[in-house]
């Protein structure tokens, strides 16, 4: 069972007491339209149902979330998914910056591009590892001090002399992995992290990520995984552990 | 009441600005409503607009924008501007009362004209009124110029933006272009002078953020005469514009890779011509480097430019429609008085977004320096 609600003008904190009221009651779907502006959309809200938001969802979207799908007919801004526990994101349009900030868990698929200092501080434990699938380019920061979980940038449609990720990518680095399509400048890169050759294992998972890419978006796996991809891993678990003392 | 530097209050704002780049004129209706969206991003201590073109009846003066702590202080101002201008009109500004906006100060506008015994080869119309208002700000206890500039104004005080748009009546006035802040003051306290617009002749600065260099920039500027007085890190970029546009003859984009330079890692890279300049300006003008985290919305009479920090720690969003130009802190904050815009983007740090009147006449109304 589908409902609608319309967020025209409704303040944030009314519009997410009925979100929770609704979703607490086992609606499986919600359909929230004209949402501008309004923050903190799902966050903290455990289940697995999904909430489809029509317009452009205020800060911090998915803050702390557990489980919920949110489909955003939209772009998203600043802080979405930020310390995401588990769900998925799927952002028809561009999201703004920290998009994943220090995420746990879930997956966040982005159509377009994304702002400065996304998938900071992401970590992972045992099976719990989160993704972030970008379909266009990357700002500054991507992946800034990262120590888990998956980062997938595509640069669909990267335009001549455009940069597929900005400055200090990787910087930091200790954990995880990034996919980065086609060719990385190595300015950009942190001096933390390395590129390395993809195993089959990584060909395997990112074709999964292109897949479903496609499945949300449209677009075509063959053309996208045609072009190849390049690993970037950390030197080191530990980057800094020399910094002040010596074992 | 505590003024600025004299309490710290650790904690974020919201700017909104729209220019249609065709001069055409509007209600402040549209700038209200969003940054009225950006509710949540002020708390009630400040919020300000900047408004060019409303005063197209006295477009030749310029229209000073006066607030005054008590009867005293406004006679002994206007005996003072009386002896350095002539004023071709003085009226209170039209009010309205709001519930929550109190303890407003007495607040005039003058349209004036510098006598001109005073202006000679040395000392221009623009520079006269420069030091008046520096003068004024800085020793007239009581009295401040929110703004001085031709055929605009800035609308400022204690309370929400919004609020402070309906006290002043903006719907009523029509501009070309519009700017607002919401404040959320993080180190100071609020007051009606300490909202933001901070405003120079016709330049107008809103702020989202904190300048960390403001010691080095403040020296540097001093050396030039201007005087930072109202103790907030804001005054210093609106003084800085002042000094590198009209009087040393940059262009905007020039200035704003003064503030907001490349990293000396970045420039390696650049082709030679560029590095030079880029290298000489550092030298010239390294002192007035903003560190860091701001977004910002220049106002002037020719047009906006909107600007971040080099790294980007501040929020903003741009927008297109038609001859319009939109930028903001938030994306929601433009669609919600530009629904479908024809482009919308997030610039990268230290990249202007420059929204310029393309009207030739327009410009020619300004006096830039030649370089």
């Amino acid at each position: 069972m589908t409902m609608t609600i319309d967020a025209k003008g409704v303040y944030y904190k009314e519009l997410n007491h009925n979100l929770r009221n609704h979703l607490d009651k086992g609606v499986k779907e919600i359909l929230v339209q004209n949402v501008n502006g309004q923050r903190y959309i799902g966050d903290g809200v455990t289940g697995s149902q999904r909430l489809i938001l029509e317009g452009t969802p205020g800060n911090d979207m998915a803050a702390f979330m557990d489980g919920l799908e949110i489909v955003v007919k939209g772009n998203g801004q600043d802080g979405t998914g930020n310390t995401m526990n588990q769900g998925r994101i799927i952002v028809h349009g561009h999201t703004g910056d920290t998009t994943g900030y220090a995420m746990r868990g879930g997956e966040i698929f982005i159509r377009d591009y994304v702002g400065y200092r996304v998938g900071i501080h992401m970590k992972e434990y045992k099976e719990k590892i989160p993704a972030i699938v970008i379909g266009g380019t990357a700002g500054d920061f991507l992946g800034e001090y990262m120590a888990g979980g998956i980062v997938v940038v595509l640069g669909i449609g990267l335009k001549e002399r455009e940069d597929i990720v900005g400055d200090y990518c990787g910087t930091g680095m200790h954990g995880g992995i990034m996919y980065i399509r086609g060719q990385i400048p190595e300015y950009n890169l942190g001096k933390e992290v390395k590129i390395v050759e993809m195993t089959d294992e990584d060909k395997a998972l990112v074709r999964g990520y292109v897949e479903r890419y496609v499945t949300y978006f449209g677009g075509n796996v063959k053309s996208i995984l045609s072009k190849p991809f390049n690993k970037l891993i950390p030197y080191n678990k530990r980057p800094y552990g020399n910094l002040y003392t010596s074992w | 009441m505590l003024r600025e530097g004299e309490i710290r209050i650790p904690s974020g704002c919201a700017i909104s600005g729209i220019v249609n780049k065709q001069g055409v004129r509007f209600s402040g209706r549209d700038v209200i409503k969003s940054i009225a969206l950006m509710h949540d991003r002020s708390n009630g201590l400040g919020g300000g607009f900047a408004a060019y073109g409303i005063y197209p009846e006295y477009a030749e003066h310029y229209a000073f924008h006066m607030y005054y702590d008590d009867i005293t202080i406004k006679d002994y101002t206007e005996e003072f501007l009386s002896s350095r201008f002539n004023i071709a009109e003085s009226h209170e500004i039209p009010t309205k009362k709001v519930a929550s906006i109190k303890n407003s100060p007495i607040v005039w506008r003058y349209f004036v004209k510098p006598k001109s015994e005073f202006i000679d080869e040395d000392c221009g119309c623009d520079e006269f009124v420069m030091k008046i208002v520096m003068m004024i700000n800085a020793k007239f206890d009581g009295a401040f110029v929110a703004s001085s500039g031709k055929n605009m104004g800035a609308f400022k005080g204690v309370g929400y933006p919004e609020e402070i748009g309906e006290f002043f009546r903006l719907d009523e006035y029509k501009g070309y272009i519009w700017t607002s802040h919401g404040r959320f003051p993080t180190n100071t306290p609020g007051w009606w002078g300490g909202a933001h617009p901070f405003t120079l002749l016709d330049w107008s600065i809103v702020h989202n953020g904190e300048i960390s260099s403001y010691g080095a920039n403040k020296r540097y500027l001093e050396m030039f005469g201007y005087q930072l007085s109202l103790q907030t890190d804001t005054e210093a970029i609106t003084y800085a514009f002042d000094l590198l546009v009209r009087k040393h003859g940059l262009d905007i984009e020039t200035a704003c890779s003064v503030l907001a330079p490349p990293f000396w890692r970045n420039m390696e890279r650049m082709e030679p011509a560029k590095k030079e300049m880029y290298t000489a300006l550092r030298a010239v003008y390294g002192n007035l480097l903003l560190n860091g985290p701001f977004s910002i919305i220049l106002g002037t009479s020719k047009g906006i430019v909107a600007l971040n920090d080099r790294i980007k720690l501040r929020p903003l969003v741009a927008a297109t429609k038609g001859d319009n130009l939109y930028v903001s802190s938030e994306e929601s904050a433009i669609r919600e008085i530009c629904p479908s815009p024809d482009n919308v983007w997030t610039p990268k740090g230290g990249e202007p977004v420059i929204g310029m009147l393309e009207k030739e006449e327009t410009r020619d109304a300004y006096q830039y320096a030649t370089a």
